[in-house]
């Protein structure tokens, strides 16, 4: 533990000890300001427009404004976690710092879990800076917390599935701009995979729909903490891990 | 401290490292020379664990560094061609994630950092970031790094490449200096780098062992004598002295070979060829003379490819 750790602290200060952190962070909070103000207003219209036309006496916030702004605003994430991931592996092996790495009393399951923490750090404050317009709601309406909750826990858990897959990637090549791309274009797949579920096969559909990455957030961000979701993202996250782990390993025997 | 025995690595089909094997005692400083791509760096990171051989086993302060990898590493400290330097860090906050990962205790961590930064001299770089730092520096910070854990063993590949003249002979002074409390293993294909710094040297060629000896020792065989090998089949036979009362001759040896048949290896005194003598002597004995040729080539050879001077710097 102590290892991971001190790997995770460099990492971590490798992103905010230069402008990825602060980069990532300012530009997915003016993105997400952006999305947010426009389910905003949006949010807005439609309440007074209920309000006229003497329905319920306010629409639900949490299923109107806050779950939309999530489940949407994903897409910022979409582009901006392979830039996080890139370099993790990549960078180390071009610098020639994976040396050190490797000839560390350290396991290389200690050396990707700290990747993996650094990274989750970085994203953790990537996502936290939302806290700042929930808390804006929470200061002029009444939205539910729970459901609050379980969507911030759902985007981790979504999150580190893109991680694991973002590391993985990036452990098998040393060109960051290639661990992008491919971390980029497997993120969107994962991301669209349940598009054509709905021509297809009852078998293949359930299974487009239950390896869509995003899909199971959905039921996150309603207030729903189903096990099946938690199981499908903690499983897909040691998957990623394991087989870093493998290629990580793999790499050693081919020098 | 360190026992590399019949190491092999092959990258697919080409063979990287063939059937090393060598020793290094406590304290000692083991040279090893070979022209670019012998296989240096290879056995190197064999002998760190950061990759595993095909073949054979290697030993580091009694650990295996393939069975029990973690134990081994704790006892090495490596200094790689171009030194791991995280280039946003600085030399302090560096040495001191080094220090962490190589299980340096925390109490003692902080004064570890320091008294390595005085030992190789780049604490008045200490706050500077490793990637602003001069070459000479980058090299001194690569091997305050592998020192930080006090390891018993201490590898390091080609620690004066690209280093000016003034900083090459500070390097060597401070290897030399780290020799009394940690075994070194340095690789080059400087020739003069070796006998101003090592105890033992281990030449390499094409992946396989040519000689290992001391310095003076290759620098006489090179420049004083011819080797002559000798393949006699003479059971029971005083072969020995009667090829030493060759005349010419200066030494011989035995070289062992499986079998009944006796191998020698002869030295005789420079341009002078005592073939034709060493044939009579063992025909007119009525011993089989199996084979006869001269040994002293492949090391020529090598040493041809070898800078043998230091290299004018550019």
């Amino acid at each position: 533990m102590r290892n991971i750790l001190a790997i995770a602290h460099r990492e971590t200060k490798a992103y905010f000890g230069s402008p990825i952190a602060y980069v990532v962070i300012g530009v997915y909070a003016l993105l997400f300001g952006y999305f947010f103000y426009a389910l905003l207003i949006y949010f807005d219209r439609q309440s007074m427009q209920m309000a006229g036309m003497g329905g319920p006496q306010s629409v639900n916030i949490n299923e109107q404004l806050i779950r939309p702004v999530f489940l949407n605003s994903n897409v910022i994430l979409l582009f901006m976690l392979p830039l996080i991931t890139m370099r993790t592996y990549s960078e180390e092996k071009r610098s020639g710092t994976i040396e050190l790495l490797l000839t560390s009393p350290l396991t290389d399951f200690q050396i990707i879990m700290g990747k993996f923490l650094g990274a989750m750090t970085l994203y953790g404050a990537v996502i936290g800076i939302t806290l700042i317009h929930m808390a804006l709601l929470f200061a002029f309406g009444q939205p539910e917390w729970k459901p609050i909750a379980t969507a911030y826990l759902g985007m981790l858990l979504m999150g580190g599935c893109f991680i694991s897959v973002g590391l993985l990637i990036s452990s098998v090549t040393k060109n960051q701009i290639v661990a992008a791309v491919l971390t980029w274009g497997v993120f969107l797949l994962l991301w669209v995979i349940n598009w054509i579920a709905s021509f297809m096969g009852p078998t293949t559909a359930a299974v487009l729909n239950y390896l869509s990455i995003t899909g199971h957030l959905e039921d996150f961000t309603a207030g729903v903490l189903d096990t099946r979701h938690l199981v499908y993202y903690v499983s897909f996250i040691t998957f990623g891990l394991f087989l870093t782990a493998r290629s990580v390993d793999t790499e050693r025997w081919r020098g | 401290m360190i026992e590399v025995q019949h190491l092999t690595k092959r990258y697919g089909p080409f063979t990287a490292v063939d059937d090393v094997s060598f020793k290094v005692e406590k304290g000692e400083i083991l040279g090893f020379l070979g022209p670019n791509g012998a296989g240096k760096t290879t056995t190197m990171r064999v002998l760190t664990g950061y990759m595993p051989a095909t073949d054979g086993k290697a030993l580091v302060a009694g650990y295996d560094v393939f069975d029990q990898p973690i134990e081994a590493k704790r006892r090495t400290g490596y200094l790689p061609e171009t030194p791991p330097l995280y280039p946003d860090m600085t030399v302090r906050d560096y040495l001191t994630f080094v220090a962490r990962i190589k299980g340096v205790p925390r109490q003692e961590r902080k004064a570890r950092v320091e008294t390595v930064m005085e030992r190789t001299r780049v604490a008045d770089m200490a706050k500077r970031h490793c990637g602003k730092l001069s070459k000479g520096y980058k090299q001194r910070v690569g091997l305050a790094q592998a020192i930080i854990h006090n390891p018993d063993v201490l590898i390091l590949d080609e620690p004066t490449a690209g280093l000016d003249p003034k900083q090459i002979i500070e390097t060597r002074q401070l290897i030399k200096e780290l020799a009394g409390d940690h075994t070194i293993i340095l690789s080059t294909h400087i020739l003069p780098e070796v006998s101003q710094t090592c105890q033992r040297v281990v030449i390499i060629n094409k992946g396989r062992v040519v000689a290992v000896d001391t310095p003076e020792n290759l620098t006489s065989r090179l420049r004083g004598s011819e080797t002559m090998y000798v393949q006699v089949d003479a059971p029971g036979a005083d072969v020995i002295g009667a090829l030493s009362a060759v005349p010419g001759v200066t030494r011989v040896a035995s070289a062992t070979v499986p079998g009944t048949v006796t191998a020698f290896e002869v030295d005789s005194e420079a341009g002078r060829d005592v073939r034709r003598d060493l044939a009579a002597t063992i025909v007119t004995r009525g011993w089989g003379l199996l084979e006869l040729r001269p040994m002293r080539m492949s090391l020529e050879d090598i040493f041809l490819h070898l800078t043998t001077e230091e290299a004018p710097h550019a």
